[in-house]
């Protein structure tokens, strides 16, 4: 199940859509930018890393190449935590590296124009509020933007090593 | 085609070049030099100094020129070589690589050392010659000749062995080559004679020359810019042309075939024809590899394309244990398909083992570079040594290699420096003046055995022990040899008496132990006063494959590296000895070693927790011993290492991962650093477990 970035107009950057992978943690409908998506998959054959924090499931095996995964539904403190066959991984690329995060579902890739895109909520959210890049305003729904690069890459995650430790 | 292209590969070749030119310069015999030798030595020079013409690298040109002549007086006997000679030599080579590494770099070389080695080349030359050093050929008398009809184009044109100083008449004839790069070749032929006539077309373009350049080495020149098969390279008899003219070359419509077997009509002084590869026999041969086409007996590969099919194959091998254990499990399956698969099991290991050999380089890579170090250190030093080098073919990984040279190099200087004492001293010791040092290879198991061994004074325990207490080290009168060897791997620690430009700031034993065990190896200090230290460095063969042990604890898999296991066995009650703090030692024969509980270090569930119940094996790592405690050996085998970092970050107690043949992730454990861990997490009481961010900071700090 690999959804590839579909090819973006190639208008105006003023007038540009930008498209968005909507994925929901809990209640919430989250998006991030589809060109940091490099596939997803299930959640299957995660081996466990100790002295890691809970939100690190582990490691899996991503065609050779070990990748982390982290769940965001752990990291954000969301009931209901299970692992099925529905589980989804979505595997993003970040400054070069490939980590995997778990998510309840994936929906749908959505293209936000610049007028629809308001600025973040204050609050309201499970998601802090520093990682958040807008919010996305359609009819009848309402898309949380997250600043996956920020997110993965923030000291919080754990997830790359900082220079200076 | 630009030029600035072929910048990498010049700089490239020139690069081998010098080093050619070093290794030949040191093996010198100075009173009966090897005219092969000086011959290689020559080309090198002159190969560099076109090229340098080429891309208008003057001074680097300039510097080679003189060199060049020196040289050939050398090979033609007119220069006599002593051992100052040839220090001046060497002096020029490294002088010739700094001006390159600032072309490289997009500099200007420094203009006054430039200078300074200038003159005392033309110094020399007036010396030991009486004469300028600057000569030119002499101009041939031949005059223009009409052009010849195109015979077959002939790869390998007759070379000229060596001519004559007075200037050769050589015809060049470039077969399909551009306007542009033509000119470049015009210019070029420019500077190592005179131009006598050129014309043609393009795809054959005529130049007559008079130079004192042998036809080979015009080739070796000219292999910088055009392919050998466009050259057509040889020479013409300049006292015949003008007895024979209008014909200007002997057979005039000479086919191939002729002119490279027959001798031209000159007869008793003709050159005799030869293949290039007879004219360069020495490796030196190989040296235009990969432009070479036919003859090159090796290519250039970049490192990233290897690392490419390296990993592919890794994925192969996977993926054919994976079919493996499919057929083991299904007891269906038939003999033909599981005879099959054994048969593919042998190509793909036979795959992996000729792809991980590309990686593979001789030591003599690395050893190659030591005998001129340790010539300017012991003059440096005032010091007689002898290097001796042992296992020069013992191979190691390419990235290793690299890695190596640095701390090796750290290490010879310090035995040349604080090991070997000056001739007196040795004398009055009752051994010999000259110091012996010798590098050895050799490989043991999985891992490499590099060793620098000085027969030395030894180091002194009491100065060692007082400078540790000075430093603030934790030192004791107890503690035995092998600890006090190792407190010279502390940060800052140096027991010279005095710093001197070779060593003694200090700054450099803990490197060398922290690059070595970057590279999954340590380094082991054996030393006896007066008899000299033996520094080992223990290092993986290679970094990309391992001979694994996997291991159950619990439910999980956790793979050692093969070589760190010494045995397995089941311990015995009385064999255990709690200690207040909770570690436990095994009392092994006549040791106590540490016990680690892997289920305890890496937080498993369901793993058995009494030790009489479960295996014990016993690992090293970084020179210690400790006793693991698991569930089950499962068993060995090869497995592709894969880095954590990539992706994630170091994980304490983990050196890296592996994929097992079901496609899933097994750690890779470090056993010296599991027992830290270990040991962190009984010092602070139950390791905070609460799995926040912290808790991995905090392993990740300490």
């Amino acid at each position: 199940m690999t959804q590839s970035s579909a090819a973006r107009e190639s208008v105006d950057s003023n007038v540009r859509n930008s498209e968005f992978l909507v994925f929901s943690l809990g209640s919430e409908e989250y998006a991030i930018d589809i060109l940091k998506v490099q596939e997803i998959r299930g959640y299957e054959n995660v081996t466990r890393i100790a002295n890691a924090p809970d939100f690190i499931k582990g490691v899996a095996n991503l065609r050779g190449v070990i990748v982390p995964i982290v769940d965001l539904r752990i990291k954000f403190r969301l009931d209901n935590v299970e692992y099925n066959e529905q589980t989804v991984v979505i595997v993003v690329s970040i400054e070069g590296r490939i980590v995997g995060i778990v998510v309840d579902g994936v929906s749908d890739v959505m293209s936000l124009k610049p007028d629809q895109i308001k600025p973040a909520p204050e609050f309201g959210v499970s998601m802090p509020v520093d990682y958040l890049s807008g919010l996305g305003n359609l009819e009848d729904r309402m898309l949380v933007l997250v600043d996956i690069e920020k997110l993965l890459t923030s000291d919080e995650m754990a997830l790359v090593e900082k220079a200076a430790e | 085609m630009d030029i600035s292209d072929f910048f990498d590969t010049f700089f490239e070749e020139a690069q081998e070049l010098l080093d050619e030119m070093e290794q030949h310069l040191l093996a010198l015999d100075v009173d009966a030099p090897d005219p092969e030798q000086l011959n290689a030595i020559f080309r090198a020079a002159h190969s560099i100094k076109g090229g340098a013409g080429t891309f208008g690298l003057e001074v680097l040109q300039r510097t080679t020129h003189l060199l060049e002549n020196l040289l050939d007086y050398t090979r033609h006997g007119e220069l006599t070589l002593r051992r100052d000679i040839v220090d001046t030599f060497l002096e020029t080579k490294d002088m010739l690589q700094d001006q390159m590494d600032a072309y490289r770099a997009g500099e200007e070389p420094d203009p006054e050392a430039y200078e300074r080695i200038c003159k005392v080349l033309q110094q020399m030359a007036l010396d030991e010659i009486g004469e300028t050093a600057d000569v030119g050929g002499a101009p041939a008398p031949a005059p223009a000749a009409k052009p010849e009809p195109a015979p077959e184009p002939e790869p390998q044109a007759a070379p000229v062995e060596s001519a004559s100083a007075g200037g050769d008449l050589l015809e060049v004839v470039l077969l399909g080559v551009g306007e542009k790069d033509r000119e470049l070749l015009i210019a070029e032929l420019g500077q190592l004679g005179d131009i006598v006539s050129r014309d043609g077309e393009e795809e054959r373009y005529r130049v007559l020359l008079t130079s004192s350049a042998s036809a080979d080495d015009v080739e070796a020149v000219m292999c910088f810019i055009a392919e050998p098969e466009q050259l057509q390279i040889r020479a013409v008899e300049a006292s015949s042309l003008p007895a024979d003219a209008p014909a200007p070359a002997p057979e005039a419509p000479a086919p191939a075939e002729t002119a490279s077997k027959a001798e031209p009509s000159g007869g008793a002084a003709a050159p005799v024809a030869k293949p290039r590869k007879e004219a360069k026999p020495r490796d030196g041969a190989a040296k235009g590899a990969g432009k070479g086409g036919g003859e090159s007996t090796s290519i250039r590969v970049p490192v990233t394309k290897v690392d490419q099919i390296i990993n592919l194959v890794g994925e192969l091998i996977i993926t054919q244990s994976m079919l493996n254990q499919v057929v083991d499990d299904d007891t269906n399956a038939g003999g033909t398909l599981s005879s099959g698969l054994n048969l593919l099991q042998r190509n793909a290991r036979d795959l992996q083992e000729a792809v991980m050999s590309i990686r593979m380089v001789p030591m003599d890579y690395v050893f190659s570079r030591f005998p001129r170090l340790v010539r300017d250190l012991a003059s440096k030093l005032d010091k007689e040594v002898e290097l001796v080098t042992e296992g020069k073919s013992t191979e190691l990984d390419k990235g290793l290699t690299e890695r190596i040279i640095d701390p090796l190099t750290h290490l010879v200087r310090n035995s040349l420096d604080h090991g070997i004492e000056d001739p007196d001293t040795r004398e009055a010791a009752g051994k010999p003046r000259v110091g012996k040092l010798t590098l050895s290879a050799q490989h043991q198991g999985g891992n490499i055995l590099i060793e620098v061994i000085d027969d030395g004074a030894g180091l002194n325990r009491e100065k060692l022990l007082a400078k540790a207490e000075s430093n603030g080290l934790q030192v004791s009168d107890g503690m035995s040899d092998e600890e006090v060897w190792q407190l010279i791997f502390a940060p800052g620690f140096s027991t010279a008496a005095q710093v001197s430009d070779v060593s003694g700031r200090g700054v450099g034993m803990d490197v060398v132990k922290r690059n070595i065990q970057a590279m999954g190896g340590h380094v082991e200090i054996l030393s006896r006063a007066g008899e000299g230290t033996t520094t080992r460095i223990v290092l993986p063969l290679t970094l990309a494959i391992l001979d694994g042990m996997s291991i159950r604890v619990g439910k999980e898999i956790f793979i050692l590296p093969v070589n760190a296991v010494l045995e397995s066995l089941q311990p015995r009650k009385e064999d255990l000895y709690p200690m207040t703090g909770g570690d436990v030692l095994l009392k092994i024969r006549e040791d106590y070693l540490p016990v680690i509980a892997v289920h305890e270090a890496m937080d498993v569930e369901g793993a058995g927790t009494e030790p009489t119940e479960s295996i014990t094996v016993i690992v090293q790592g970084e020179g210690r011993r400790y006793a693991l405690q698991v569930d089950e050996l499962i068993g060995q085998q090869q497995v592709v290492v894969k880095n954590l970092e990539t992706n994630y970050r170091k994980v304490p107690g983990v050196s890296a991962a592996t994929i097992l043949g079901d496609g899933s992730v097994a750690l890779i454990l470090d056993v010296a650093d599991l027992h830290r861990l270990s040991q962190r997490k009984r010092e602070g009481g139950p390791f905070d477990t609460s799995r926040d961010s912290m808790s991995l900071k905090e392993v990740a700090l300490s």
